[in-house]
This record gives C-alpha cells, sequence and structure tokens, in this order.
C-alpha cells in the first residue's frame, strides 16, 4: 500500500497564536483518517496545509506523492476540499455552482453540465438543481459541497467537520456519503470534534489539541485508551434505581455514577454488558424507559488522555 | 488563466443579475445625483439647468464609475470570508483568475452606469456636443479608468477585517477625489490652496478628457488641451495598474 497523505513536524503561527506545534499526519491510500479535536486545536489548519491554502511555516507535507509547498499544483489536480462552512456560491444554483466547478477544471460546458447533474442525482439534488442556495438548508448546502469537491473525482478528499450543526438524521446521509467515497477508492481524512463520528468512518484516528498530536491509534485501541463505552440506564420508576444500581454491581458491570436523579451510568469495557444487564432486568421484571451505551464524549476523550479537563471543550 | 477568467467573470455577472440591489446602486445613484446637481446647484451655479448638464454630466459619470469600482473590494472581502475562495484556490486554476475574472465582470457593472446616466441625461435634455465616435471613445477611456481604479479598491478588499471596513475606508479615500476635483464647479472659482489640489488631483483630468469626449471641449477648463488630457488618463491608468495590481495579487497570496 502506499501513502497517500504524509505529513511531518508541520507548524504554523498565526500572530501570537500557534495554530500547529509540530504534527505528523499519515494515511495510506483508500483508508479514512479521522482527525479528533475540539475547536481551536488545528484541525483546520492542518486541511488548510494539506489542501494547498496555507504554506505551512516549518515541516513538509505531501500529497499523492506531491509536496504541496514546492508542487501546488499537482496536489490541487488531486484534491477534493469540502469545508467546515460549506463553501457554496449563494447567489448561484445547485447546477451552476457544480457546472462553473467543472468549466475551471477544464471540462467543456456539455461535459460539465454532464457531471454536475450526475452528481446532483447522486446527492439527492436533482430536484433542487435550479434553485438559488441560499435557498438550500444546511443538509443540502453540505451535500452541494460534497459534490463540488468531487466533481474533478479526487484521489484524495478532505472533509473538515462535515456534520457540524446537522440534525442526526442528515449527519447519517453525510455519513453513507463518506462510506460510498471510501468504496470508490478514495482516500479521506476527515476532521471531527465527536469521537462517534471517527468511530464510524474512520480506519485511525488521530487526536490533536493545541496543534500537537496527542493519540494515534485505531478506533479499537483509542476507545481501549480512553476507557470504553458508557452504559447509561434510566428506569421507569425512580423506586427502582436502588435496585438497578445494586443489580449493576452484583453482575459484576461496577459501581455507577448517577448524572440525573433518575439516571445511572457506568463505564464498561467489555462488549457483554448490555446484553448481562438486558438479561438481569428481564429476570428482576424491571421496566426502563431508556438504556444505552455511548462512547465517550470529546471531553471525556481529553479526560482521559491528558488527566485533565480541557475548558475549550467543556465550555 | 483568460479561460478560468471568463468563466469567473460570468459568475460574478450572474451574480450581479441576481441582485438587483447592486443595480440600485449603479442606477439610481447617478440618477439621484444628476437630478440633485442639475436642478438644485444648475441655476446657482452656471444660470441655467440646460447650461449646467453638459458641464456637470461628465464629472457625474466618473463620480459613478469611481464609487461603482469600490464595490469589488467589498464583493471580494465577503466571498473570502464565506470561503467561496477556499474552492477557488483549491482548484488547479491560476491564482490570480479569481480576481482577474471579478474585475472582468465589473466592466458589465460599468457599462451599465454608464449607459444609465447617458440615457437619464438625454430625458432631461442633454445633447452630445461630439460625434458619436467620441462619446463610445469616452465610454471605453472611463471603463478603462474604472478596471485600473479598482484594483486599490482589490488592495482594501484583501486587507481589510470585515466587508463593511472595505466600504468605510474607500469611501475615505473616494470623496476627496471626487469633491475635491472640478466634478461640480470650475477650478477657478476655488480658493487658491484648493485649486493647487484640484489641478493635481487625477480625478480632475479624467473629468476633463470626458467633457471634451462628450460635452465638447468648449467645456473644458482649458479647451485645447483635450488630446493631452486624455494622454493624462492613460498614463494614470499605467501607473495604477502598475503599483496596484502588484500590490493587490501580493496581498491576495498572503491573504488567509
Amino acid at each position: 500500500m502506499t501513502t497517500a497523505i504524509e505529513a511531518h513536524g508541520l507548524t504554523k503561527r498565526y500572530g501570537k497564536t500557534q495554530a500547529l506545534a509540530g504534527i505528523d499526519l499519515e494515511v495510506e491510500e483508500g483508508r479514512v483518517l479521522g482527525v479528533l479535536g475540539p475547536n481551536g486545536a488545528g484541525k483546520t489548519t492542518a486541511v488548510r496545509i494539506l489542501a494547498t491554502l496555507v504554506r505551512p511555516d516549518t515541516g513538509t507535507a505531501r500529497v499523492a506523492g506531491f509536496d504541496v509547498v514546492s508542487q501546488p499544483k499537482q496536489v490541487r489536480e488531486r484534491i477534493g476540499l469540502t469545508g467546515q462552512y460549506a463553501s457554496v456560491d449563494e447567489d448561484l444554483t445547485g447546477l451552476q455552482n457544480l457546472v462553473m466547478i467543472g468549466q475551471l477544471l477544464d471540462l467543456n460546458r456539455a461535459n460539465a453540465i454532464a457531471r454536475a447533474n450526475e452528481l446532483l442525482a447522486e446527492f439527492d439534488l436533482t430536484d433542487a438543481a435550479k434553485r438559488l442556495t441560499k435557498t438550500y438548508s444546511g443538509g443540502m448546502r453540505r451535500r452541494l459541497d460534497l459534490a463540488a469537491s468531487l466533481i474533478g473525482r479526487p484521489s484524495v478528499v478532505y472533509l473538515d467537520e462535515p456534520t457540524t450543526g446537522l440534525d442526526p438524521a442528515k449527519r447519517d446521509d453525510v455519513w453513507d456519503m463518506v462510506r460510498a467515497l471510501v468504496r470508490q477508492g478514495t482516500t479521506v481524512l476527515l476532521t471531527t470534534q465527536y469521537l462517534e463520528e471517527a468511530d464510524a468512518l474512520a480506519n485511525e484516528i488521530t487526536v490533536i489539541d493545541h496543534g500537537r498530536v496527542i493519540a494515534h491509534d485505531t478506533p479499537q485501541g483509542l476507545k481501549r485508551q480512553v476507557g470504553g463505552q458508557t452504559l447509561e440506564v434510566r428506569p421507569s420508576s425512580t423506586q427502582d434505581l436502588t435496585r438497578v444500581r445494586e443489580l449493576l454491581v452484583t453482575v459484576g458491570i461496577g459501581e455507577p455514577e448517577q448524572p440525573a436523579p433518575d439516571l445511572l451510568s457506568v463505564s464498561v469495557s467489555g462488549d457483554a454488558a448490555l446484553t448481562t444487564l438486558v438479561g438481569a432486568l428481564a429476570k428482576e421484571k424491571i421496566a426502563v424507559s431508556e438504556l444505552s451505551l455511548r462512547l465517550p464524549s470529546l471531553d471525556e476523550v481529553f479526560y482521559s488522555l491528558t488527566g485533565e479537563k480541557n475548558e475549550e471543550v467543556a465550555a | 488563466m483568460i479561460r478560468d477568467s471568463l468563466i469567473l467573470a460570468r459568475r460574478s455577472v450572474t451574480k450581479m443579475l441576481r441582485n438587483p440591489e447592486q443595480f440600485i446602486d449603479v442606477t439610481l445613484q447617478p440618477i439621484i445625483m444628476t437630478v440633485l446637481f442639475v436642478f438644485i446647484f444648475g441655476g446657482a451655479v452656471a444660470g441655467s439647468t440646460a447650461d449646467y448638464l453638459p458641464f456637470v454630466l461628465p464629472g457625474i459619470i466618473v463620480q459613478t464609475i469611481m464609487f461603482t469600482s469600490l464595490t469589488i473590494g467589498v464583493n471580494l472581502n465577503t466571498d473570502i470570508q464565506k470561503g467561496v475562495f477556499d474552492r477557488f484556490r483549491s482548484l488547479p486554476i491560476s491564482r490570480s483568475a479569481p480576481l482577474l475574472g471579478a474585475v472582468a465582470g465589473d466592466i458589465v457593472r460599468h457599462t451599465i452606469a454608464i449607459g444609465v446616466t447617458l440615457a437619464f441625461a438625454a430625458i432631461i435634455g442633454f445633447r452630445f456636443g461630439t460625434p458619436w465616435f467620441s462619446v463610445l471613445g469616452a465610454i471605453g477611456l472611463i471603463v478603462l479608468f474604472a478596471v485600473s481604479l479598482c484594483w486599490v479598491s482589490v488592495l482594501i478588499g484583501m486587507l481589510a477585517r470585515s466587508a463593511g471596513a472595505v466600504q468605510g475606508l474607500s469611501f475615505l479615500i473616494v470623496f476627496p477625489l471626487t469633491f475635491g476635483s472640478s466634478t461640480f464647479v470650475k477650478a477657478d472659482t476655488l480658493p487658491d490652496w484648493l485649486q493647487g489640489w484640484v489641478s493635481i488631483n487625477p480625478v480632475t483630468h479624467v473629468i476633463e478628457a470626458m467633457r471634451g469626449l462628450i460635452s465638447g471641449t468648449a467645456y473644458m477648463d482649458n479647451p485645447g488641451n483635450l488630446g493631452g488630457e486624455i494622454l493624462f488618463v492613460l498614463g494614470a491608468c499605467v501607473v495604477l495598474v502598475a503599483v496596484f495590481f502588484p500590490l493587490a495579487t501580493w496581498a491576495y497570496r498572503r491573504k488567509i
């Protein structure tokens, strides 16, 4: 396998802010790297460097085999960029946006229109093709933005927080599109604030904070490091709280915390906990209104990786 | 690069057509200025509105063009903030194509502004004092001047932090340039110190050339010098482009 993205010791300073303090990133061809971090961690700066929009102060980066500083044109011919703020032109229709980019990529007008219609269909935007994009919903804009970045059939795609601000259903749509991209062999670098998103899409996760890499692992490995998942149970009747608490301890899951008056939560490491608890609850005939396993939030990830509460996340 | 610029010019024209308020700017403003100055000041300044119109109209056209050429900085600043330029810059196209495209698209805006002003002037009684080719030459010259001047606005658009700041800064520059000229009154009616400024203000020479080309040389301060004034405008265009095009592209490259 060859390396699609390779960055070593990237640093970038904006005035007094050290946006990147020397990060390394590596993505094999056809794989998905999730770059996880809070706002201001340097995710967007890293993407901008890899997309040739910004030059690093020091460090080197190669994308698809080309140096981002000395061979930017070759890099640009091979990448697609989807920004954090959907960068479509609001005063143009969806179709016009895509046709314009197709033409800038040296397609003739007929081919640009054909390619635009193909992508509009693929991203379920055919009905909205002739509407101004300022009338689009947030999810539609993201889809159009993603479509725009794929016109030139790039081999490397950057998705900078592709689901921030989207409701869960729209988020799932974007996830499906990313998976479809990967099936076609595209290399994806995805930045996100959600471990859940990185876990759902990425082969490997790099966690960055204050411009530094603080962890790099597979989703499984990272989850082991940060203490796995949290089991949450909300009994239908608050009178059952004590019984559920005892049950969690007796079946060997662990002593729960009580984050809300009617909710118990306990961190679990194995995969059997949920099944065990369901069995025990059924046997005791205790009704619950909520029972879930969830991954640690970014806040909890940072807490376990650095041992300190990340105030930017908590705030 | 030319093809990319034209594609992007088409984009700015399409955007322009979608936003009628951008046309209110370039169409209503010259009409309002013409009405205001001709009917309010005409009698006082030149004895009658009919005598004032051929004198003031070229000045209003120049003023309109100067204000219009400032919008490009505001538009570019907005585009950059919205991330549209990130997309362009991540494409394998010439780095300056987005700038050249915006400037080329603005030629349409300028032409509309000039056309509207001339048509309105004709309605309220303006008669061209020169042959048609001279008028066409005037339009060509003023559009060329606008395209050269707009690089100043592009530079401000790249340096300022917000679109509002671009607007404010640009007006600060354009007001003394347009009002401190012979746009509205003959230069010899001004106090000496102001005459000194007016005579070195390049806008005065642009207006003089426009008067000679549209209304007739009789309306110029120095009727014999039309050729010299035209050469001056061409020279000013060369200087503006030579200074501000490199600065604007430099600022554009280092922006973000």
